[in-house]
């Protein structure tokens, strides 16, 4: 039984589905994809009230009761 | 084959975000949008009682960047031709876009927490370590800073102090995140000593301990609530928010838990055939 346990661990560790990604695979995502993604949320949670990269008030109001019910500061 | 599965991972993760924002989309416009139209009721009694006090000289001076809330009273009818989004579209399009890019944002960068946590957390499958990767962002990224900053409805806010205040909400946000980020490397620190029930309680307790500490020393919200807005209504806005953001998390982690399993299921499967060939050339 114990046998059992231990040959499959060792004849497939590489290959379990919970294998940790290495780091350095998961790294370049996460700095590119992960900084457009708060560029995203940035505009969704704070555009137009605190600072703006845009004039005027269009982006505040199009996602206004989003940014209310989403827990974001609003005005 | 790893660059292909983080990025297989991310896709599925925005997907999942998207899937989820819709859900939550769905809540907000029934569950959310009502205690909206009332604090909006609100605001706009609370201006034109203002206006009629004060004459309508100035009084709305301070108030130039709520069009879309249908206008102050006191400005009357050359603010409503000012108005840039109308509520109708506010309430329904405009809400969709904040939910579902919120959505999606989160769900990517969530879908990277989990590519780190995988296999580091503890012994989990891939659509556990979804279901906890959902529950940290939920309560990382909203609930704890929520029990500090909790979300406000139109009428309540103050201009003035906006900058303050989105400033202390987004501080209590990374403070929220990396608090917890630093429980969860404790809590695989103190594992092999204490084993992992003990380890997670001692962590939970270091969290919460910290956390603490960051509310009684963060500012509090300059913004109070004004005198004579309705207690229920706040309540229930309040509610609304967390139901919004509670329905999103779970079906991120419900829906991007089954994506993720079987985007690593097949992975293994396909990697038991080719993995000796493969192996060096992508070490």
């Amino acid at each position: 039984m114990a046998e059992a346990v231990a040959s499959a661990a060792v004849s497939a560790p590489a290959v379990s589905p919970s294998a940790p990604l290495p780091v350095k695979a998961v790294l370049p995502w996460a700095l590119f994809v992960g900084l457009l993604m708060l560029v995203a949320l940035y505009f969704v949670g704070a555009e137009q009230g605190a600072t703006a990269v845009f004039a005027g008030e269009g982006v505040h109001e199009w996602v206004h009761d989003g940014r209310h019910l989403l827990g974001f500061p609003c005005h | 084959m790893y660059a292909s599965t983080v990025r297989g991972l991310l896709v599925r993760g925005m997907l999942a975000g998207l899937i989820a924002g819709l859900f939550a989309f769905a809540v907000a416009y029934v569950v959310g949008e009502p205690p909206v139209r009332g604090s909006i009721a609100v605001e706009e009694a609370a201006a034109a009682q203002e206006a009629g006090a004060a004459g309508a000289s100035g009084a709305a001076s301070g108030h130039a960047g709520h069009a879309g809330h249908g206008g102050d009273a006191a400005s009357g009818a050359a603010e409503e031709e000012e108005e840039l989004v109308s509520r109708p579209v506010q309430s329904t399009v405009g809400l969709a876009t904040g939910v579902l890019v919120y959505g999606v944002a989160l769900g990517g960068i969530a879908s990277l927490a989990f590519s780190f946590a995988l296999g580091r957390i503890g012994g989990f499958s891939p659509r556990a370590t979804a279901a906890l990767t959902g529950a940290g962002a939920f309560a990382l990224v909203y609930l704890v800073p929520f029990l500090k900053y909790p979300a406000t409805p139109p009428a309540v806010g103050n201009p003035d102090t906006i900058g303050q205040r989105t400033t202390l909400f987004f501080l209590m946000i990374l403070l929220s995140v990396l608090l917890g980020i630093g429980a969860i490397i404790l809590g695989r620190r103190l594992a092999p000593r204490l084993g992992n029930w003990n380890a997670t309680l001692a962590a939970a307790g270091g969290f919460i301990a910290a956390t603490t500490l960051a509310f009684v020393f963060l500012p509090d919200n300059s913004d109070a609530v004004q005198p004579g807005f309705p207690a229920a209504l706040l309540w229930e806005f309040r509610l609304a928010s967390l139901a919004v953001q509670l329905v999103l998390w779970a079906a991120f982690a419900i829906v991007f838990g089954v994506l993720a399993q079987r985007l690593l299921d097949a992975r293994t499967d396909g990697a038991e055939v080719t993995a000796q060939q493969q192996a060096p050339a992508l070490g």
